[in-house]
């Protein structure tokens, strides 16, 4: 894929090439000047995406006095950390925490077992037929799931030929999202880089299409399944339309559904704002861990895609 | 490295070529042979495609079906020809909703198209802070979107709100934002683009880092500025992961849902009301799954035409190297 070669240059490694503006001007006063101004407005810049972070972090820690109270103030003055575990009762973490891990972990499993081997047939078991195979799969791309949603929600609620419902089920989320053409994509593209020599060598020593998969292209795969795993976590984790209309049943729902219930915005009776900040807080800090873990991964993964994380 | 394993690619693989067994090779074991050569290949298509078949293909074709029949979930489904598309039309929150998803539309390009631009242009030069920055602009993509709608809910409270009170301190007028017919939508492309944004930039980012330096110092031998550089150098090299971008943006800003939806729940008098949220109603509150079916088709064919575009562009892009 050409396409995903255009960007090879690992980002994550600092380079100092030279870019637009030449190493002479910056040596210039004036060009100085220029830079650090640049600088500073970009620090301000920062604080735009810092600031309602921030915001919320505080907020989090108000009192239900203090966080109604005008002008606000900006740092809490008596830290209410009762908040962070009045929100996780409230809120049903433990609970909702739960259904969120074992829905990531559901997608990730389903789309190694689904995309992984549909994307080694494709690139080194090459069966008959390959091109339209591929045609069913990738043409699907430019399908945004949005406009089959009413009838997938039909389809759940009652599959054909087994009459089985998928309402208030995992499943019914699980597989709907293991649908991913662009994760056939991204794999197919990867295995295609593995020598054919190394499955030409081991198909000759004998070893079946599922020992080629599972000893040699899973293992040398690595980085490009890493990079799809963290994605489907992400948007796992980030999901909340299907999972609203699939699982009504707050026992199975995801946090993101879950805390959209829970905080009653247009009911009579809407969460203390001080406990919803609490439980926003709480909803973010894994994904927020994620990413500083993850960063190199996930930037890579961006920028193989060209897609929103 | 992942990244130089990528750029080697290789050539197809060859088959192992399997030779028959000699002469008499009848048309059972021709077929024996196709089966030995392709049954272990179809194997392992087979998850991917009964997946794609039953959740994928399945529910795009009922689509189709749906919206040409009464479907209420109770009663058997009936064919009702054009009626469903003709009810969606002469809907008035037909146009109401698709107005509003245009404009979304106009504005997240206008803020989610130029500023990560830009951002990236400024901080490509920069020697000090990249990294910074990157996190910076990157870390409100990975919330969830309910927890950003809800923070930025509460930024906007006309009493308690974050941005009144800064406004009040610089002694300028706050604003009921999200009750205002006029304000509402931008104050939800604001919150759609803080979201969002991080990811256009690191992908303009990237496409910047791989201008080539050879090209700047040609042209600065020559005698260009800097606007020129930019205009006859950045602009053409970057132009293809540009235009990628934009049609991408088009395509993910028009299923726009959970701000409007959890924000302001498509209010005030319908101000955010998106086509989303139009099929969600005449599914969930009417249970007109036909009406909502065929909303979901219309919503469809627009879509198809940015698809088209962006396939043309894709594989103008795969032949360009």
């Amino acid at each position: 894929m050409a396409f995903f070669r255009r960007n090879a240059r690992p980002i994550e490694e600092e380079s100092f090439e030279r870019t637009l503006v030449s190493p002479l001007m910056l040596k210039s006063r004036a060009g100085r000047a220029i830079y650090w101004s640049v600088f500073a407005l970009l620090l301000v810049f920062t604080l735009i995406t810092f600031g309602p972070l921030y915001w919320m972090f505080s907020s989090a820690l108000k009192s239900s006095i203090e966080i109604f109270q005008s002008p606000p103030s900006i740092w809490p003055l008596h830290p209410a950390w009762t908040n962070y575990t009045n929100a996780w009762s409230v809120l049903q973490y433990p609970l909702y925490f739960g259904n969120t891990l074992i829905l990531a972990a559901g997608a990730v499993v389903l789309q190694l077992l689904v995309s992984a081997t549909a994307a080694f047939s494709l690139s080194k078991l090459r069966p008959a037929g390959k091109g339209i195979i591929q045609f069913i799969f990738f043409s699907t791309l430019m399908v945004p799931p949005v406009v089959y949603l009413i009838p997938q929600f039909v389809n759940i609620s009652d599959l054909p030929l087994i009459h089985l419902s998928l309402i208030n089920n995992w499943a019914g989320v699980w597989l709907p999202e293991a649908a991913s053409a662009l994760n056939i994509l991204i794999l197919k593209s990867f295995f295609d880089t593995i020598p054919s020599e190394l499955t030409d060598a081991a198909r000759l020593d004998g070893a079946s299409p599922w020992q080629l998969f599972s000893r040699i292209i899973l293992p040398l795969s690595r980085p490009a399944l890493a990079v799809v795993t963290i994605f489907t976590v992400v948007a796992s984790w980030k999901d909340f339309l299907w999972p609203l209309l699939v699982l009504f049943n707050p026992e199975v729902q995801p946090l993101s559904v879950a805390i959209y219930h829970e905080a009653g915005i247009n009911s009579n009776f809407p969460l203390p704002f001080n406990y919803l900040m609490a439980g926003l807080v709480l909803a973010s800090v894994p994904p927020i861990l994620l990413f500083l873990l993850f960063q190199r991964q996930i930037i890579r993964g961006i920028n193989l895609t060209g897609l929103k994380g | 490295m992942f990244w130089t394993v990528i750029s080697v690619e290789r050539s197809s693989p060859s088959m192992v070529e399997k030779t028959g067994s000699r002469g008499e090779l009848q048309v059972l074991g021709k077929a024996r042979l196709f089966i030995g050569r392709n049954l272990g290949g179809y194997l392992f298509l087979l998850p991917a495609l009964t997946i794609f078949a039953l959740f994928v293909w399945y529910p795009l074709v009922l689509g189709f079906v749906m919206s040409f029949q009464n479907v209420d979930m109770i009663n058997p489904a009936a064919w009702v020809g054009w009626t469903n598309y003709q009810k969606v039309f002469s809907d008035p929150l037909f146009g109401i909703a698709w107005r509003n998803t245009l404009t979304f539309t106009g504005y997240a390009l206008l803020f989610g198209y130029l500023v990560p631009l830009v951002l990236a242009l400024l901080i490509n030069e920069m020697r000090h802070g990249k990294a910074l920055f990157r996190l910076a602009f990157y870390l409100p993509v990975m919330l969830p979107p309910i927890v950003t709608a809800f923070l930025w809910l509460w930024l906007y409270n006309a009493d308690f709100g974050l941005i009144n009170a800064l406004l009040q301190k610089l002694h300028l007028p706050g604003g009921l934002w999200l009750e205002n017919q006029v304000t509402a939508l931008p104050a939800l492309v604001v919150v759609a683009t803080w979201g969002a944004a991080g990811s256009t930039f690191l992908i303009y980012l990237a496409a910047l880092q791989g201008v080539p330096a050879s090209l700047y110092e040609a042209a600065e031998i020559d005698g260009t500025n800097l606007w020129q550089r930019i205009r006859h150098i950045t602009f053409p090299t970057i132009r293809p992961i540009m235009l990628l971008m934009l049609v991408l943006q088009i395509i993910a800003t028009m299923q726009v849902f959970t701000e409007p939806f959890t924000i302001t729940g498509g209010g005030p008098n319908n101000a955010t009301l998106t086509v989303l949220i139009l099929i969600y109603r005449y599914t969930f509150q009417n249970a007109e799954f036909g009406e909502a079916s065929a909303l979901g088709v219309i919503l469809f064919l627009v879509l198809a035409v940015f698809a088209l575009i962006y396939m043309r562009m894709t594989s103008r892009l795969m032949e360009a190297d």
